[in-house]
């Protein structure tokens, strides 16, 4: 029922990681994650600010800032069998992990580029550092890339970074991120600052680059539409933990976590009438200082007594209407969504 | 009865804020921008208007001259019926008194080195409103007490950098309250918010308006947004400096007419996986938007509007044109055709 088929390609177990905050104190900002990722397969992370959504694909590709500090298992499936651990790789093992197997689109494309160097320089150094390619070769995989982003390379490869519109950057990069082929690709909030018809070219360009290429990918976002159209599988993410995992039907149409209901509940559609939107009280707990328990429970309207005794594990549930997904939450049979559907007449609205 | 027929019916009392053949033209190197060209638009006492366009469209600078922090290079901003340019110096000052900016992002709006207090009870000081520190105290709670902001004591003394992003915001709001506007200028006020709590402070300005009549001219790129805080006002889309459709809010949404609007919509993802993946969606021919230093000539949409038709659309700027019943388009197209053919999403009256 976990969406993919055959062995997954990347598989996490108690994922965490720890910032150091000086002074020998540390702050968890993801703490125990287990996931997996088959390939092909479209995942979508979401969650608001601060629930480690970044943190987790830093790790993942161990580009943690130097106060971070990653622990768990993280095993990468090579297509010939061959099985790495990620998190005890080191030296050219390590560069060859990033970029061939995995590579990463971040958030905010500008920071991403060196200024003072043009798109074919960062096309050549990035090809120069992983592979033999000849220049000819370089010049062919980066026009054949940035041609399937719907770029014109004559155009693109003499330009600095500035000289392009935040599309066409954030385009570039996904291109880059493709040249040595990975078989993974994490983009953290990939359309985010982007004007609407500039985010739907990219999110059609990830839907037809992936259809072309077949990889597999993680995206963070903390846009539920975006959740909803781009992923097969959904995984909510608060207080650094995954709190519930599916299908992204079942998700959508089903959630069982208070805490997807509720980010769910608080996007208002664009079609149709206007439904009644609800948001979640408070934030997002300080990760310095958790609740006792669930740590959604100060939050959250199910919440009884037993919520406040013991984090709730993540765990699978089936239901009445055939849907199976992971939840971590003890009230889950009561959490149902309640959605009037779209493009039905509510008589009035106000 | 169906959302269309709610739609508010022209008013004849004299609007608050009136914007009359209104344009901004900057010098610059690469030659005058035309950031916002004539356009026309009026708020009304407790109405919301939303202007919507993407980055670059001039909403910003539209509602920088709306609030007189920018001087329009030519046409009339009039506030309660009297041109602001024209005003005498106390009549400005208690226009921009009655008006009021909320800004993007709180994290630069509030300043860092003022308690909350600090921060709310200054302009009541500096204007008068109230007599004495603790007088002011008294009416920071009852403000802080309107944006939710409960228990307000506990919020006097801290700093912006102890508040969540929808705190901070709701501490703008409160501010922007101390001189009873009139009128709320709320520039993406929320988009730098998270989904989970954008809901309760967009319904928290919603109960603003409702109980003090206080109108907004409410600007976003989030169509979405619009949709759900403007619904009963109405919504304007820009385009490079033009209005280019006009109307009732669910009009707008639910029913476009310009190719341009059309196409925001079809662009924005549903919540929903069905829906979105099965939405119809029309290719623009072009990708990239025009330089306003170098606007194509004729509609400044047509190198990207799948619905261009050669000798039509590049001879002559098209006029925002009544196209249905206060719905208005600037479009050769849908002036010479007529609205078309009622949308498949669209509620049928």
């Amino acid at each position: 029922m976990r969406g993919g088929q055959g062995k997954p390609l990347l598989s996490v177990r108690d994922f965490k990681v720890e910032y150091r905050t000086g002074a020998g104190a540390t702050v968890q900002a993801v703490r125990g994650v287990d996931l997996d990722l088959y390939p092909g397969e479209s995942l979508a992370l979401v969650g608001e600010s601060g629930c480690g959504k970044t943190t987790f694909g830093l790790g993942l590709l161990r580009l943690l800032p130097r106060l971070g500090h990653a622990s768990g298992k993280v095993m990468f499936n090579r297509g010939d069998g061959t099985e790495i651990d990620v998190l005890g790789l080191d030296g050219r093992d390590l560069r060859h992990f990033r970029w061939r197997d995995a590579a990463m689109v971040f958030q905010g494309a500008m920071n991403a580029f060196n200024p003072v160097l043009k798109i074919r320089a960062h096309m050549h150094d990035t090809m120069r550092a992983h592979t033999k390619a000849t220049r000819q070769e370089i010049e062919e995989r980066a026009g054949e890339l940035l041609r399937l982003v719907r770029l014109e390379p004559e155009r693109v490869m003499d330009c600095y970074p500035h000289e392009l519109s935040g599309g066409m950057r954030q385009r570039v990069l996904i291109a880059m991120s493709l040249l040595l082929d990975p078989e993974v690709l994490i983009l953290d909030e990939p359309t985010t600052a982007l004007d609407i018809l500039t985010q739907r070219s990219i999110v059609d360009v990830l839907h037809e680059v992936r259809e072309r290429l077949g990889f597999s990918m993680i995206f963070i976002s903390h846009d539920l539409s975006l959740a909803a159209e781009l992923a097969d599988r959904v995984a909510t993410m608060y207080a650094g933990r995954l709190v519930e995992t599916g299908g992204v039907r079942d998700l959508f149409y089903r959630p069982r976590h208070p805490y997807t209901l509720g980010l769910i509940k608080a996007v208002p559609p664009i079609v149709g009438d206007l439904p009644d939107l609800e948001s979640i009280p408070g934030g997002p707990p300080s990760l310095a200082a958790l609740p006792k328990g669930c740590t959604f429970s100060p939050r959250c309207k199910f919440v009884t007594d037993e919520c406040k005794e013991a984090e709730p594990p993540l765990i699978p549930i089936t239901d009445e209407e055939g849907s199976a997904h992971d939840v971590a939450c003890i009230h889950s049979k009561d959490v149902h969504l309640d959605r009037s559907v779209p493009n039905e007449k509510l008589g009035t609205a106000s | 009865m169906s959302a269309l027929e709610e739609a508010p019916v022209a008013e004849t009392r004299t609007p608050l804020m009136t914007l009359d053949g209104v344009s901004q033209v900057f010098d610059t190197k690469a030659g005058p921008i035309r950031a916002v060209d004539g356009i026309n638009l009026s708020v009304n006492p407790g109405e919301v208007l939303c202007l919507v366009g993407e980055s670059g469209s001039g909403k910003t600078t539209a509602a920088r001259m709306a609030a007189g922090l920018a001087r329009p290079t030519s046409g009339r901003v009039a506030f309660d019926g009297t041109d602001i340019w024209s005003m005498k110096r106390n009549d400005f000052g208690a226009f921009r008194r009655s008006v009021q900016y909320v800004h993007q992002d709180p994290y630069a709006s509030l300043n860092p080195t003022r308690t909350i207090q600090q921060t709310i009870t200054a302009p009541l000081l500096k204007h008068g409103v109230v007599k004495g520190s603790k007088a002011a105290a008294e009416k920071a709670v009852e403000l802080l007490t309107k944006v939710d902001l409960t228990p307000a004591e506990n919020f006097l003394p801290k700093y912006p950098h102890q508040l969540s992003g929808g705190q901070r915001q709701r501490v703008a709001v409160a501010r922007a309250l101390t001189l009873d506007p009139k009128l709320i200028i709320a520039d993406e006020s929320t988009s730098m918010l998270d989904v989970s709590i954008r809901i309760s402070v967009l319904a928290m300005l919603g109960r603003l308006r409702d109980d003090l009549g206080v109108g907004f001219l409410f600007i976003t790129h989030d169509l979405a947004i619009a949709k759900y805080f403007g619904w009963n006002g109405k919504t304007a889309v820009m385009y490079l400096g033009r209005i280019v459709e006009f109307g009732p809010t669910p009009k707008i949404i639910n029913a476009p007419t310009h190719p341009y609007t059309r196409a925001l919509i079809d662009a924005i993802p549903e919540p929903d996986p069905d829906l979105t993946k099965t939405k119809g969606r029309e290719t623009l021919r072009s990708l990239e938007i025009p330089s306003l230093a170098h606007l194509p000539g004729g509609c400044s949409f047509h190198p990207r509007c799948p619905q261009f038709e050669d000798g039509l659309c590049d001879g002559v700027v098209p006029e925002l044109v009544e196209v249905r019943s206060g719905q208005s388009a600037a479009c050769h197209v849908v002036a010479r055709d007529g609205a078309g053919e009622v949308r498949p999403d669209e509620p049928v009256a």
